[in-house]
């Protein structure tokens, strides 16, 4: 695949991929009436387990423990430990650090282990320190890696450097998935966020991915339908099926609806599973289990009935 | 409510997940078995004794009796009008007929929930449209203009300013609060007395309109409203009394009450039909040119005098685009009008239905291709899927004619030269589209467009201080804006 420019053909090999450009105004307009759909109350259920189907529990902190993360892969197996109806999540994610005690703890689970990877969360140190990280994380256990953009050379206007990074970043990954964080709260518009969706996807990422939740700007509905987009486009070029995660700011069930809305209406049903769409995301999850209560209960109970970690 | 919400076009729907049928309760509307017509303040009842039933086009079900105008009813209501003129309305200082008009606006939008529901009922458009943006529309239409009541001399520098006495306004069904308001709102800010007659399918929201007038106190008289069709309409414009005409509706009619007012030198706003161009240059941003397709023409079912109902679209993204844009229309939700996740709703009358389908299937003989949507219909009630025409001629019918309802037809042009002549190639002229990232494009395109009005890289936005209307046979004169203030005025200068 060579990398996708409108008017500059480079990279690897293959045909070139388009990028069309995007209009904010009607983007927005787009998300904000996407946001007005309603979800029939005998379907909230079926809503509410496919997020916690799709939520990469994640704990991404300087002061994270062992004993923390063994907490997390146990919420992330068994979200509610009174309701076995409740599914688990899609995965947790940590730091390479942490990865070999999240693998013991989510042995014989469904749940998979993500680690981030690669400088996170600037992604600023030598490509190779970087690849060195990402394959470290993969012999720990690893399923899949979540990578940033390198903005820096993709801001200014070294594409071929981001997109040959994410091919490297990609090789190193070898059977583990690659996630690559576009940081779009950091690029400024959505054109760029259309270029660095379609860059990413043309340079091999399994998942294009909005933030690493360590900026203030992280996903918004508006974002993730722009990256949407880019996804159906770059399947209609391509016929690849890129998953798509949102990650950062998502902390009530309804928010996390309003994603489902965007990417079934913009994507279709095929990319409402766990294998195609992730919400990355802490406070999500409590939120949800939460709504669940209500539905079976009819009434709301505190946050001491579900468990902080 | 008879209607399923068809094929519920998420396909959300196959993962288990629903929208919410969520429909608009209609507890807020009360509407009355009858309706008489409302003249010098009150609700009388028709010298002739007749009346019409007014239907719910999504079921076929009657919602109410309305009373059918004679002319002898039109005559009182003119006669009303004229005295009201002169008793008050011709005396009375702008800022307190602003006061009148900011009144009538507020009581709309605290009482749009029940307009908005009621304008559903009776027209069919799905509730999102007329709770998003005919209501606010029609209550920024009042208050814009109760702006300018009071500073009618700094709009016109210099000019010996006069209403012009009596207004006819005659309106059309595919917007009918909103065209009210349009008609209204600037003849009582200028001085005038109004007779107005709404659509003989959609009264409803106009008779619920002089609820509030009466509720704000408007002298009596002021705005009379007289239902009924065709012989009402011409009651209106043949009227020696009335002393200037507006008229939103077809050109076939507006023509004939152009060769009526032209015999007595009447002063006339004629906004009548269209077939907009909606350009898409290769360059575009190509995904929210899709939807800005979407809601060119199938806004309000296609029933919007300013549909862009022509695409055309560049040789080079031709087949793409046109594959995207089927893609996209298979998520249309079309259904009950009252379902707040419902983007299309029914056809306005059977006699629409039609000509919609009469005028798709000359389309089918001359040799278009027809996509539709997998979409399943009611049963009860009037409905027509979106359609898109493609393999469509310049001398196809399909290309020339309006069809007013959710009918695209599709085009390809090579240059931009080309898409210019094909766009410009229609007896009509009320708006066009355009859609191109370059500037330069769009300024090129639009100096050379024959159109009233031209979005570009977007489409269907409206706002009161922005003039609206056509050239050709669009019809002539201005509404919204200082250009449409200026038609209610004697020596504005401007066209009247």
């Amino acid at each position: 695949m060579k990398m996708p420019t409108s008017n500059i053909t480079f990279g690897k090999t293959g045909s070139s991929i388009k990028v069309i450009p995007v209009d904010e105004v009607s983007l927005e307009a787009r998300a904000a009436s996407l946001a007005t759909r309603s979800i029939k109350t005998s379907s909230k259920k079926a809503a509410l387990h496919l997020t916690i189907r799709c939520i990469d529990l994640t704990t991404l902190e300087g002061a994270d423990t062992p004993e923390k993360v063994a907490s997390l892969c146990q919420k992330a197996k068994r979200p509610d430990p009174s309701n076995h109806d409740v599914p688990s999540v899609a995965a947790v994610c940590v730091y390479p650090e942490m990865v070999h005690h999240a693998v013991e703890a989510t042995r014989n689970s469904k749940v998979k282990v993500a680690s981030v990877a690669g400088a996170f969360p600037s992604g600023l140190s030598t490509i190779e320190a970087r690849t060195a990280d990402i394959s470290d994380a993969v012999k720990r256990g690893a399923d899949e890696i979540d990578i940033v953009l390198n903005r820096s050379a993709f801001l200014s206007g070294d594409e071929q450097r981001a997109f040959e990074e994410i091919v490297a970043s990609k090789d190193a990954c070898g059977e583990a998935h690659l996630k690559v964080i576009l940081e779009v709260g950091e690029l400024g518009s959505y054109d760029k966020i259309r270029q660095a969706s379609m860059l990413a996807m043309a340079a091999g990422a399994d998942f294009i991915k909005t933030s690493t939740g360590k900026i203030p700007q992280a996903s918004s509905l508006p974002r993730v339908l722009c990256m949407a987009e880019a996804v159906r486009d770059f399947a209609y070029q391509t016929n690849i099926s890129v998953g798509i995660k949102a990650a950062g700011g998502i902390r009530t069930a309804k928010q996390a609806w309003h994603y489902l809305v965007v990417i079934g209406e913009t994507l279709g049903s095929e990319w409402l599973n766990p294998e195609m769409f992730r919400i990355g995301a802490s406070g999500l999850l409590n939120d949800v289990l939460l709504q669940l209560n209500r539905l079976d209960s009819g009434s709301y109970s505190g946050p001491d009935y579900v468990t902080v970690d | 409510m008879a209607n399923s919400n068809s094929k519920d076009g998420s396909d959300l729907e196959d993962f288990g997940i629903e929208y919410a049928s969520a429909i608009e309760s209609t507890s807020l509307v009360t509407i009355k078995d009858k309706y008489g017509l409302f003249i010098d303040g009150e609700f009388v009842s028709s010298s002739s004794g007749k009346s019409f039933e007014t239907l719910d086009p999504s079921t076929e079900n009657s919602l109410s009796v309305v009373t059918e105008a004679s002319s002898e009813d039109v005559d009182r209501a003119v006669r009303a009008a004229r005295a009201s003129y002169e008793k008050y309305w011709k005396k009375m200082p702008g800022t307190d007929r602003a006061r009148y008009l900011f009144r009538i606006a507020r009581h709309l939008q605290e009482r749009a929930r029940e307009f908005a529901v009621l304008e559903t009922l009776d027209g069919g458009k799905p509730i999102k449209e007329s709770r998003d943006v005919d209501l606010p529309l029609a209550a920024a239409h009042f208050f814009y203009h109760a702006g300018w009541a009071d500073k009618l001399e700094y709009a016109f520098p210099q000019r010996k300013l006069e209403p012009h006495g009596v207004v006819g306004q005659i309106i059309p069904w595919n917007f009918p609060l909103l065209m009210a308001a349009w008609k209204l709102a600037p003849a009582l800010a200028c001085g005038n007395t109004v007779v107005l007659k709404p659509a003989e399918t959609t009264p409803l929201t106009a008779l619920l309109l002089a609820e509030v007038i009466r509720d704000v106190d408007l002298p009596p008289g002021v705005i009379n409203i007289v239902t009924g069709a065709g012989a009402t309409g011409s009651a209106i414009v043949e009227h020696p009394e009335v002393n200037k005409l507006a008229f939103t509706g077809s050109t076939e009619v507006g023509k004939l009450i152009q060769r009526s007012a032209v015999k007595r030198n009447l002063p006339l706003t004629l906004e009548l039909g269209g077939k907009a161009p909606h350009v898409i240059f290769e360059d575009a941003a190509l995904d929210q040119a899709i939807e800005g397709v979407i809601n060119g023409i199938f806004f309000n079912q296609g029933h919007v005098c300013c549909a862009g109902s022509r695409l055309l679209v560049q040789e080079s993204i031709a087949d793409n685009f046109i594959d995207r844009l089927q893609k996209r229309i298979e998520l249309l939700r079309v259904g009950n009008p009252l379902d707040k996740n419902t983007d299309i709703g029914a056809i306005n009358s059977k006699a629409q239905l039609e000509r919609i389908d009469q005028l798709v299937k000359a389309g089918i003989e001359e040799g278009a291709e027809v996509f539709k949507p997998s979409c399943s219909l009611p049963e009860n009630g009037y409905w027509y899927p979106p359609t898109v025409l493609t393999g469509v001629q310049q001398s196809h019918r399909v290309a020339r004619e309006e069809i007013f309802g959710p009918v695209l037809v599709v085009q390809t042009f090579r240059t931009p030269e080309e898409a210019l002549e094909k766009a410009n190639n229609t007896p009509y002229g009320l708006s066009a589209g355009i859609w191109t990232e370059k500037g330069s494009l769009i300024h090129w395109m639009a100096e050379r467009l024959r159109a009233g009005v031209i979005w570009a890289n977007t489409f269907n936005k409206f706002d009161p201080a922005s003039p609206f209307g056509g050239y050709k046979e669009s019809g002539f004169g201005r509404e919204g804006g200082m250009q449409g203030l200026g038609a209610y005025l004697k020596n504005s200068g401007g066209r009247s």
